[in-house]
């Protein structure tokens, strides 16, 4: 396909888009082509600028400079509305559905022309079936799997016969099955005419599927290039400037159980939260154990519980380095030794409005200095945010800079420091690396990995199954509030963990349980 | 037209600029309000604010009227700071002068040297005692503390009509609505004799610098303040938000509830139907103009507190109505509101160059990540 499109015209082209905003250009003189039927992948890092330059394109934003070319001819796109109507549709990495209204109902909100309910239903069904988006129509979203929401938003985008859909991070919320079946329905539709933009930092997934790439780095295109010619190392070379780094991991035998948590139900008063089911999960010196899972199937409920934020059911029995501690509140957890870096960095992690310095304080324990009889000891949390800053790498205006200032990336960093300098027993981290640059990512899974060889016991939930088969002695799934036993990296695979994600191992669990 | 864009941080010069844009417009805003009236405004700014500090008295007066003002804006300020609104320092002012109030009719027989200090404990523990209420209601069932903190201050105003219309009533007091004098033995010592000012504003002062360094130097300082900024990292954190709401609300309290008693057993010696010209709403706008920090309060106070000594010149010597102070309140507070955005917005001069095809309105400013 990618030699017949190189003849036909563009149906879309940027030309030297630059777009800054008060503290980062996020856009320098971005070109850009799309051919008709192509899947064309835009690659780059967090805070490479890809959704600054997809918001251009769809009218949510503004460019500074340089134009807008759709079939030729040049476009002044104000609104998404205008881009709808000139035939581009996009689906955003988060979905703004209502969770309490039917799928008919959400779609028809979107929609930019009345059309009659009856006749929505059959033209919802027409498309879903046409594309292989299976979708019943009068579900309610509230009680659909993120999957499914990504296909209402898909077939809301596909009613208004778009000529460019712009899909941004897809696959985040997707296991890999559904990435395969998601890559058929963008081959079917770029087979029909439609251009695809495919936003993606996953090098296989964009080797796997596009026809061509441009490669963002800081703002400016790095080179574009045919993936499919391309090896990971090369397109890595050009998104992050250098080679992708490696973990060293050696092997390892864990020692005693320093965190156990059996027989954990948690019935949740959110009606969208999920209730947690008979949970058991052991975590020993000297081990990563992983969680894998798609987010919404009770990760953050069960990381509520277990660092105390949400108080713990009778009838469960949580251990931390051996001492029993269903009822202690957070921070004295964390006097246990039970450190935990939360997935919402901004707010929960951090505050925005506070500088490093004051946010080093915030999850200060027994006997590490930074408060004695009550007071605060400045010099103390000073040296101390310092020495974070420094050993982390975290780029920032000092000490003294707003949490708020820092890319999410960086932050992480400074959270994550934050949390192993104060000398954890158990470290429980959410979503490690989601947000942050490989290069930063790196540093942080370098990090835990240390810790385990220290003999922290070590607990990290992702969504990047790639990145839990690279750090962890052993990885249990989540879905639908149920864990499933942690059976050791090596002995399993992506594709039964994959399977397993959507709930495949409540009936393999008996015969697992004796593996593990 | 230039229009407002987000800044990177939030200005520091603005945060401090801002309360001195506000001054400076409210008195350009008084100077029309005076030449309107056919007032010479140059005239009137003398009797309005320099007039009152030009005599020993009048300095007392000065201070004496921002005691209440320094009591209720530091307690407001350290609930503020925590994002536990209490409006109704109102009411626990008016609380605390009815508990101490009710001490110092009990033993109105008693001459004793333990009488103020009693007193001054019912202060605080009235006030406390009132504000306790929307703690409780706002951590056991989630109200409203605004609302709840605003509708108990009628209450207190009302049980306090009660009180002196009736069990309360001077029995010599010929029928007027107020009870008996208090004695010496319970009624504050005055500073320096001739002027009214009382311990009282030295007791705010001790206040004003115990407040700073708890703000400041001690971890449950810390605590309240990242509370206030970021009630899921304090969740995350361990810090408790009942504690808050309970330390917030029981501190700005116990503060208002002193005043009160300051208030009741210092200039006016009794208890009457109305002890108060709004000492406790006025805290709020002290507590803001002051900028939360204990310091702004104490500077914001005696600014208050010329307003409401310059209202009264004003009514004396140019026959200005008295809501003139308020009038002022208000206006203060409208500007410092206003000039506020300028710490989180800059304006943005409207794009001068070549591309003048793009004409739209403003955009929502997208986040970039």
């Amino acid at each position: 396909m990618s030699t017949d499109t190189q003849t036909k015209l563009p149906r879309l082209e940027l030309v030297g888009i630059t777009k800054a905003y008060p503290s980062v250009i996020a856009n320098q003189d971005v070109n850009l082509v799309v051919r008709p039927g192509e899947i064309h992948a835009v690659l780059g890092e967090n805070g490479a600028g890809k959704s600054t330059l997809m918001k251009i394109i769809y009218g949510v934003t503004k460019p500074d400079s340089g134009s807008v070319l759709w079939d030729n001819r040049e476009v002044h796109i104000e609104s998404p509305a205008q881009a709808r109507k000139i035939g581009i549709g996009m689906v955003f990495q988060h979905f703004s559905l209502f969770e309490t209204l039917t799928v008919a109902e959400n779609i028809s909100l979107a929609l930019d022309s009345a059309i009659a309910p009856h006749e929505l239903v059959q033209r919802i069904e027409e498309v879903s079936q046409q594309y292989g988006l299976p979708i019943d129509p009068h579900r309610l979203i509230h009680s659909m799997s993120v999957g499914e929401r990504q296909r209402v938003e898909i077939v809301r985008c596909l009613l208004n016969n778009p000529r460019l859909l712009i899909m941004d991070e897809p696959t985040s919320v997707l296991t890999p099955q559904a990435v395969l079946k998601l890559f058929e329905t963008l081959r079917r539709l770029a087979a029909e005419g439609c251009s695809i933009l495919y936003i993606s930092h996953k090098l296989d997934e964009i080797q796997a599927l596009c026809d061509k790439a441009t490669i963002l780095r800081g703002g400016r295109v790095t080179g574009t290039a045919i993936p499919s010619q391309e090896t990971r190392e090369s397109l890595a070379q050009m998104m992050i400037g250098r080679s992708l780094p490696e973990c060293q991991m050696a092997p390892k035998m864990p020692a005693e159980t320093r965190l156990r948590v059996h027989q954990l139900n948690l019935s949740t008063i959110d009606p969208f939260g999920t209730t947690l089911k008979n949970i058991n999960l052991d975590v020993r010196s000297g081990e990563v154990v992983g969680i894998a899972g798609i987010s919404g199937n009770g990760q953050k409920e069960l990381m509520a519980a277990l660092s105390g934020e949400q108080p713990m059911p009778k009838g469960t029995t949580t251990q931390i380095c051996g001492v029993w501690a269903d009822r202690l509140s957070p921070g004295q957890r964390r006097d246990l030794g039970l450190r935990f870096v939360p997935e919402e960095r901004l707010g929960r992690g951090a505050v925005p409005s506070m500088s490093l310095r004051l946010n080093a304080l915030l999850t200060t324990g027994a006997g590490d200095g930074l408060v004695n009889y009550g007071l605060i000891s400045y010099a103390h949390v000073r040296s101390f945010a310092r020495d974070v800053i420094e050993k982390f790498n975290v780029k920032c205006g000092g000490d003294e800079a707003l949490a708020s200032s820092l890319s999410g990336g960086n932050l992480q960093k400074f959270i994550v420091g934050r949390e192993i300098s104060l000398q954890p027993k158990v470290m429980i981290v959410a979503q490690p690396t989601w947000g942050v640059d490989v290069g930063a990512a790196q540093i942080i899974r370098q990090a835990l990995i240390e810790l385990r060889n220290q003999g922290v016991a070590v607990l990290v939930v992702s969504e990047e199954l790639e990145e839990l088969f690279m750090i962890c002695d052993r990885i249990a799934v989540i879905a639908e509030g149920r864990l499933s036993p942690a059976i050791p990296a090596s002995e399993t695979s992506v594709e039964k963990i994959g399977l397993w994600m959507s709930g495949a191992f409540v009936e393999a669990k008996v015969e697992e349980v004796q593996h593990a | 037209m230039p229009r407002l864009e987000r800044r990177a941080q939030p200005s520091r010069v603005m945060m401090f600029a801002s309360p001195l844009i506000a001054a400076v417009l409210m008195l350009m805003t008084g100077y029309i309000l005076f030449s309107i009236m056919g007032k010479e405004p140059l005239h009137a700014f003398w009797v309005f604010f320099i007039k009152p500090l030009t005599t020993t008295y009048g300095i007392g007066e000065w201070l004496l009227k921002s005691t209440p003002l320094i009591l209720c804006g530091i307690g407001l300020a350290i609930g503020f700071r925590a994002r536990v609104f209490n409006i109704g320092a109102e009411g626990q002012f008016t609380m605390g002068a009815i508990a101490a109030g009710g001490v110092a009719l009990y033993f109105y027989n008693t001459d004793a040297v333990w009488i103020l200090p009693l007193m001054m404990l019912a202060g605080v523990l009235g006030g406390m005692a009132w504000a306790a209420i929307p703690a409780f209601l706002r951590t056991r069932f989630n109200t409203n503390e605004i609302l709840v903190t605003l509708m108990l201050v009628y209450v207190a105003q009302l049980f306090l009509g009660y009180l002196v219309q009736g069990p309360w009533r001077d029995p010599e007091g010929f029928n007027f609505p107020q009870s008996r004098m208090f004695t010496d033995s319970e009624t504050m010592p005055v500073l320096v004799e001739g002027l009214r000012v009382n311990w009282a504003f030295i007791v705010a002062l001790v206040l004003v610098a115990v407040s700073w360094f708890f703000s400041f130097k001690m971890f449950a300082g810390f605590r309240m303040e990242v509370s206030g900024q970021a009630p899921d990292a304090a969740r995350y954190a361990g810090f408790s938000e009942k504690r808050n709401v309970w330390f917030a609300l029981l501190i700005s309290g116990g503060l208002a509830g002193f005043a009160g008693m300051a208030e009741v057993a210092g200039p006016i010696g009794q208890l009457q139907p109305i002890i108060s010209p709004g000492y406790g709403f006025a805290a709020i706008i002290v507590a803001y103009v002051g900028r939360l920090h204990p310091l702004g309060v104490l500077l914001a106070s005696l600014l208050l507190s010329l307003l409401y000594l310059g209202g009264e010149t004003a009514q004396m010597d140019l026959n200005l109505p008295s809501a003139i102070t308020g009038l002022f309140q208000g206006i203060l507070l409208f500007y410092l509101l206003a000039a506020d955005i300028f710490i989180h917005y800059r304006l943005k001069p409207s794009p001068s160059d070549s591309r003048t095809t793009i004409t739209s309105p403003p955009e929502p400013e997208g986040d970039i990540t």
